[in-house]
């Protein structure tokens, strides 16, 4: 079998902080093939876009580390390059689209400018070809009246508008993969629909695979082929999408799936309780503790998840739970 | 005269609510314009039941329940809160009738005094309104810290030293401390992770059926407005477009963004994935400040026609509990988007 492009092992991510070090992410492999999608879902603070900032080599400066683990990317081992080397990758390679679409463009300049220039940097295009290409990006992108559309200022455009700016500067150097955190979370759910439906249409069209960040189940589903639930840092599950839905075998994410109220199609009068899960996501200092983690808010803790930090247990199909009882679930 | 069972149920009763703002555009001698982020809507919340507001940012939720609240000034329109004429009450008619109306915000972070403990901030309308002695207020205080599930040792901590979910129990155990009849929640969960949320959902429903609570709840989330809801109503550009009981809108959608909207919602479910078809609507909603003639969604609309660019469509009864503004649906009495 050959390499999958992206090859993350053990890795761990360590913050420093004002009582000690932390690893906000604790010993996280997974792989990602051309042109596939998966998804990181979990709750605030988990190390979500701690992970990614890890792959794109932006960790908060001073305060994050690799501690150790491989971030493997198309042969090449990203933990050890140059800065500049990284960049290069971060400009042409993987790209990213951050949360808030408003604070990642800037004000002063029109956003064909700003596609433009991404071009110019990373393909090295004259600015005539950039200008036109960045037209063809927001076409792409399917900003109406794309050429007129070109010199708008970012205020001048609705926040879904712009989250497909970022899309197109994303897109700009035609990326192997496309990191995506919370593309959607500020955004209207027609709006949603639109991104999402655009995505994957450039994923049929270019190859590109997507890494997805979000906290919406639903989304998931409908995004990727396989996730991975993340809880304090740890990988708490993975597997084919589908299949997890279906059948959860960590606590965790089967209290992600049923605590949503889920649209139904047929209403009748019943009304059932949300099933809860109690309590709150551990502070980042008690990370990295040798215990399950999720102990204190599981119905099915026993005194070995309080002891020591459960093995993934593994399933059919790359299916694997970090859970002393997974296979009772 | 007979009252019938349906009126002595009645809580709020909302006709014709109108709020606009004035709004100065294009300069030093540009006309003041008014943008009617709230245009002539009208609903009914009986005792002890939800009604849900959903409708995309900017649609005119938050407006229409602060103008309830009058906590924006409404340009035309009644509010009846229990039989009184809520919007010209004045002096301490109106706030001891405001008591009876109180507030959940969405942001659990900014909506509290930070530099005030908890029990305080609980206590506050209490204080506020003076009419229970100081004495009996603690154990008051002591009652809600345990409805809302919260710790009597925490009763001491400042707002930072809590959780969002939990900052958002502190809310809501404020909200109740005036006994209040009606409590408007504007997207109370939205800040807050899934997993808190049902928390969070599960204590308001529980709080509803223990105290006879009734609820304006205000969401863009569609599964929870599901969950909570025993009517709602879908708001577009200030106007109500759909509004019926949770079974008829939600087994019945009517209206096309009604449609739009409930498939845009993102599903585990595979079997609602397969079966639904996305409904696109893509393109902006119109300039506030610049409203078409017609149909304020006719531009986005998938179905649309030429009466709906020209003619404003009317808010119509297609059963008692159910009614829809859009021109095809009234023509026909059955949804013009199928799947
Ligand atoms: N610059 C920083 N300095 C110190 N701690 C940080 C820094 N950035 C993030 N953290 C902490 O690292 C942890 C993981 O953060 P991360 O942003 O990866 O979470 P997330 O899963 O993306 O959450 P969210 O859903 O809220 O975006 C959190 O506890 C966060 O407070
Ligand atoms: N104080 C104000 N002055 C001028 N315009 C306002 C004011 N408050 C609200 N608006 C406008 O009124 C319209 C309705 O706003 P509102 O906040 O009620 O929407 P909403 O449905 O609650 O949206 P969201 O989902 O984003 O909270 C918007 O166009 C908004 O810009
Ligand atoms: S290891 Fe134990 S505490 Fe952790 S999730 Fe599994 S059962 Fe629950
Ligand atoms: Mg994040
Ligand atoms: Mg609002």
């Amino acid at each position: 079998m050959s390499e999958p492009l992206l090859k993350v092992q053990n890795l761990r991510i360590e913050l420093s902080l004002r009582d000690g070090i932390a690893p906000v992410i604790d010993d996280l492999s997974f792989e990602l093939g051309a042109g596939e999608s998966i998804s990181f879902v979990g709750e605030s603070g988990c190390g979500k876009s701690m992970t990614a900032l890890g792959i794109m080599g932006l960790l908060p400066e001073k305060v994050g580390r690799i501690a150790s683990g491989t971030i493997t990317f198309d042969g090449e081992e990203l933990t050890t390059v140059t800065q500049k080397r990284l960049r290069a990758i971060r400009g042409n390679e993987i790209s990213m689209i951050f949360q808030e679409p408003m604070t990642s463009l800037n004000p002063v300049y029109t956003v064909g400018e700003q596609i433009a220039e991404v071009l110019r940097a990373h393909q090295g295009l004259s600015k005539s070809a950039a200008w036109n290409c960045a037209i063809e990006l927001l076409d792409a992108v399917r900003i109406p009246n794309a050429r007129r559309r070109v010199s708008d200022y970012p205020f001048q455009m609705s926040g879904g508008q712009r989250q497909r700016v970022m899309i197109a500067i994303a897109l700009a150097c035609e990326p192997k993969i496309l990191i995506a955190d919370e593309p959607t979370t500020a955004l209207d759910v027609t709006v949603q629909a639109e991104i999402f439906d655009l995505l994957n249409e450039l994923k049929r069209q270019t190859g590109t695979a997507i890494i997805m960040i979000t906290h919406d189940m639903g989304a998931v589903a409908e995004m990727a082929e396989r996730m991975i639930v993340m809880y304090a840092g740890r990988n708490a599950e993975q597997g084919p999408v589908e299949q997890i839905i279906d059948h959860p075998r960590h606590p965790y994410t089967k209290g992600l799936i049923s605590c949503v109220p889920h649209i139904m199609a047929t209403l009748n009068d019943e009304r059932y309780e949300l099933t809860e899960i109690a309590g709150i996501v551990p502070p980042l200092r008690e990370f990295g503790q040798d215990r399950c983690l999720f102990a204190s808010r599981c119905n099915m803790v026993s005194q070995k998840c309080l002891d020591k930090r459960p093995p993934e247990a593994i399933f059919g199909d790359g299916q694997r739970a970090a859970c002393w009882h997974a296979g009772a679930i | 005269m007979m009252i019938d069972d349906a009126q002595t149920k009645l809580l709020l009763d909302v006709q014709n609510l109108t709020v606009r703002f004035a709004i100065k555009r294009g300069g030093l001698f540009g006309k003041a314009k008014h943008l009617y982020a709230v245009d002539d809507i009208s609903f009914q919340i009986k005792r002890g039941e939800t009604l849900a507001i959903v409708g995309e940012s900017g649609s005119g939720k938050t407006t229409a329940a602060l103008a309830v609240a009058r906590l924006v000034s409404a340009y035309k329109g009644r509010v009846n809160l229990n039989g009184t004429d809520f919007l010209s009450l004045q002096d301490e008619d109106l706030r001891q009738a405001r008591s009876k109306m109180q507030f959940i915000f969405q942001d659990p972070y900014s909506s509290l005094n930070p530099r005030i403990r908890a029990e305080k901030i609980v206590c506050e309308p209490l204080d506020n309104l003076d009419t229970i002695p100081k004495e009996e207020r603690q154990n008051i205080v002591d009652k809600l810290f345990e409805a809302v599930g919260l710790h009597h040792e925490q009763q001491r901590l400042f707002p930072h030293q809590f959780s969002g979910g939990q900052r958002q129990r502190i809310g809501i155990a404020r909200a109740l401390a005036t006994q209040p009849d009606l409590i408007i929640c504007d997207e109370p969960v939205s800040a807050l992770d899934v997993a808190v949320q049902a928390q969070i959902l599960n204590l308001l429903r529980k709080l509803q059926a223990d105290f006879g609570l009734t609820f304006l709840f205000i969401s863009h989330d569609l599964g929870v407005v599901q969950h909570m809801c025993d009517s709602i109503a879908v708001m577009y550009m200030g106007k109500i477009v759909e509004y019926g009981d949770r079974k008829s809108l939600f087994n019945n959608p009517l209206h096309p963004y009604t449609k739009a909207l409930l498939s845009a919602v993102p599903s585990v479910d595979k079997k609602r994935r397969a079966e639904s078809k996305r409904i696109l609507i893509p393109g902006d909603p119109p300039d506030p400040l610049d409203l078409p003639k017609g149909c304020r969604f006719a531009n986005r609309c998938p179905v649309a026609q030429g009466r709906c660019q020209s003619e404003k469509p009317r808010l119509n009864e297609v059963t008692q509990a159910h009614s829809v503004a859009c021109h095809l649906v009234n023509e026909t009495g059955i949804a013009p988007i199928h799947e």
